[in-house]
């Protein structure tokens, strides 16, 4: 594939958001360092839009497929895809920083240098990290089967979500 | 307490008592927290959104029993309001922008002397947030972690070991943690290396922001300092590496002060004192134009060419001659230019009232 600013191979895959719709580019390293680098005016602006730099810090040094097949990994908790991350910068829940973890690995190198927390630990440690994932997803899945009007499944899914608020619950009071 | 009452007030963090506070308006902290059992805030349904803020206001009742805080607490039900309390809020630092304007069932809970607020369902499920008057981080780090236990006494976080907090954008997961520290510098705006402090401040990998949280032309000579980092490193570590630089700052503001009074003071006084008319006599007023007078106001009184005016007064100005502020103490809607009008006159009754026989206390070079 041809760089679309000029003749060189186009080695670099860039998703760019051009009034909220994404845009696909293929540049070689040249051009791609040109379009990546701040503008004045951005470079002006002491808090750039964290989001955005997310998405092309994302986008650089992947190719064109492996970005697109990427961007279709959807986490089985909240239904977030890794594309709608990439346009949003906010993730979805607690589960994809698992999920995604190869991915944000890079990311959280770019924004913090480190990536491993060395602060404060709760007290209340979640050792039923599995029982809340497990809440989140099958509250959407319930959801999901009332919007879809399959209500029995539904009603089975409500009774397993109880079942667990009640076991915490009893872990709460120990 | 409702918002209107709250309108004739100001913060216990704007009364210029605390350290070093001719320079350093505040000392802010806060943490960003998410519950474990529910998906972050831009993929919660209603019934999820409610359902946390059920649960974390309980959990904001016990902040007051363990009477740490012997204030009373104000909820306020953020989706409720109209947009003129919402933007009052805002431009009192209660709330953020992003929490004013979101849709959906989110809330702000604080006590009455606004030493914190906890905003719920904004960009994480719980955002805690301490103000200290002054430079004093170490205190507000103390209050927040109490705080932050006691609310964790009875829900779990989404924690990871490895990383840490888990919050919904990957810029503050680790600690979750913002230390900054709100500094007046007008002495290095006017003798320009305001710029210069920036650039070194960022390669040290802090980030400056306006009073608002705006762009680098912050209103008023006021700028936020605060970490950009959130893991890898610990909370008092956050908290000392804001804490370190601060004194250096404070330092170079005093200089080129100092440097002011000596090399140019008649300029200096005449713009202070220009200001200071502008502010006393002005029929019509924007607030840009006031909150750039109100900044010499300032500079001037701590270098002793204002006599008989309170800091305090003019910090809580600043604050009160906003255009929420302002309709909110005048009980009316107002366009801008009325608001214009309306602040000339709030200034000109809160000035004159406050500065009798404000003459100079004399020449300060000799102080």
């Amino acid at each position: 594939m041809k760089c679309q600013k000029c003749d060189r191979p186009a080695s670099f895959h860039i998703t760019d958001l051009v009034e909220g719709k994404p845009k696909e580019l293929h540049l070689c390293e040249e051009c791609a360092q040109a379009f990546l680098a701040p503008s004045e005016e951005e470079a002006a602006e002491v808090l750039p839009a964290m989001a955005g730099l997310l998405a092309q810090h994302l986008a650089v040094g992947e190719t064109a497929d492996q970005l697109a097949r990427l961007d279709q990994r959807v986490c089985p908790v909240c239904g977030i895809s890794f594309l709608e991350f990439r346009k949003q910068g906010r993730l979805g829940c607690p589960h994809d920083y698992v999920f995604f973890a190869e991915e944000l690995e890079p990311l959280l190198m770019n924004i913090h240098d480190q990536t491993h927390h060395i602060g404060k630990v709760p007290k209340r440690q979640s050792s039923g990290a599995d029982q809340q994932t497990q809440l989140i997803r099958l509250r959407r899945e319930m959801k999901e089967a009332v919007a879809h009007e399959k209500y029995e499944q539904a009603s089975e899914l409500r009774d397993k979500i109880r079942e667990i608020e009640a076991k915490s619950r009893t872990m709460d009071t120990e | 307490m409702n918002l209107d009452e709250l309108a004739s007030t100001s913060g216990e963090w704007l009364r210029g008592s605390g350290p070093e506070s001719d320079i350093v308006i505040s000392s802010r902290i806060r943490l960003a927290r998410n519950l474990a059992e529910f998906p972050f805030v831009s993929r919660a349904t209603e019934s999820d959104r409610a359902e946390i803020e059920r649960i974390l206001h309980e959990r904001t009742d016990s902040l007051i029993q363990a009477s740490k805080i012997p204030h009373e607490l104000c909820y306020v039900d953020v989706r409720e309001l109209p947009e003129v309390d919402r933007k009052f809020l805002v431009e009192r630092q209660l709330i953020s922008r992003e929490h004013a304007e979101s849709d959906g069932a989110r809330s702000v809970v604080f006590d009455s002397a606004e030493r914190f607020s906890v905003m719920i369902n904004e960009e994480d499920h719980l955002r805690i947030q301490v103000m200290h008057s002054g430079l004093d981080l170490d205190s507000a780090w103390e209050q927040i972690n109490t705080m932050d236990d006691l609310i964790e006494e009875k829900v779990t976080y989404a924690f990871n070991e490895r990383i840490g907090y888990l919050t919904a954008c990957p810029t503050n997961v680790g600690t979750g943690v913002r230390v900054s520290v709100m500094l007046h510098l007008p002495a290095l705006v006017i003798t320009r290396q305001i710029e210069k402090v920036f650039k070194s401040l960022h390669k040290i990998n802090l980030a400056v922001r306006g009073l608002y949280g705006e762009g680098s032309q912050a209103m008023g000579d006021f700028y936020q300092i605060s970490n950009q980092v959130t893991l890898g490193l610990t909370e008092e570590e956050l908290t000392k590496k804001v804490a370190d630089v601060v004194p250096v700052l404070i330092d170079y503001e005093r200089q080129a002060r100092e440097f002011l009074v000596r090399e140019s003071q008649e300029t200096l006084h005449d713009r202070v004192s220009r200001a200071f008319g502008i502010l006393r006599t002005a029929q019509t007023i924007s607030s840009e134009e006031t909150m750039h007078l109100l900044s010499s106001v300032r500079m001037g009184i701590n270098l002793g060419l204002i006599g008989n005016l309170e800091i305090s007064t003019i910090n809580k100005l600043f604050i009160h001659t906003q255009p929420a502020h302002l309709q909110k103490i005048s009980g009316i809607e107002l366009d801008a230019s009325d608001r214009n009008i309306e602040r000339a006159s709030y200034l000109r009754n809160q000035l004159d009232n406050q500065s009798r026989g404000d003459q100079p206390k004399g020449d300060p070079s000799q102080n």
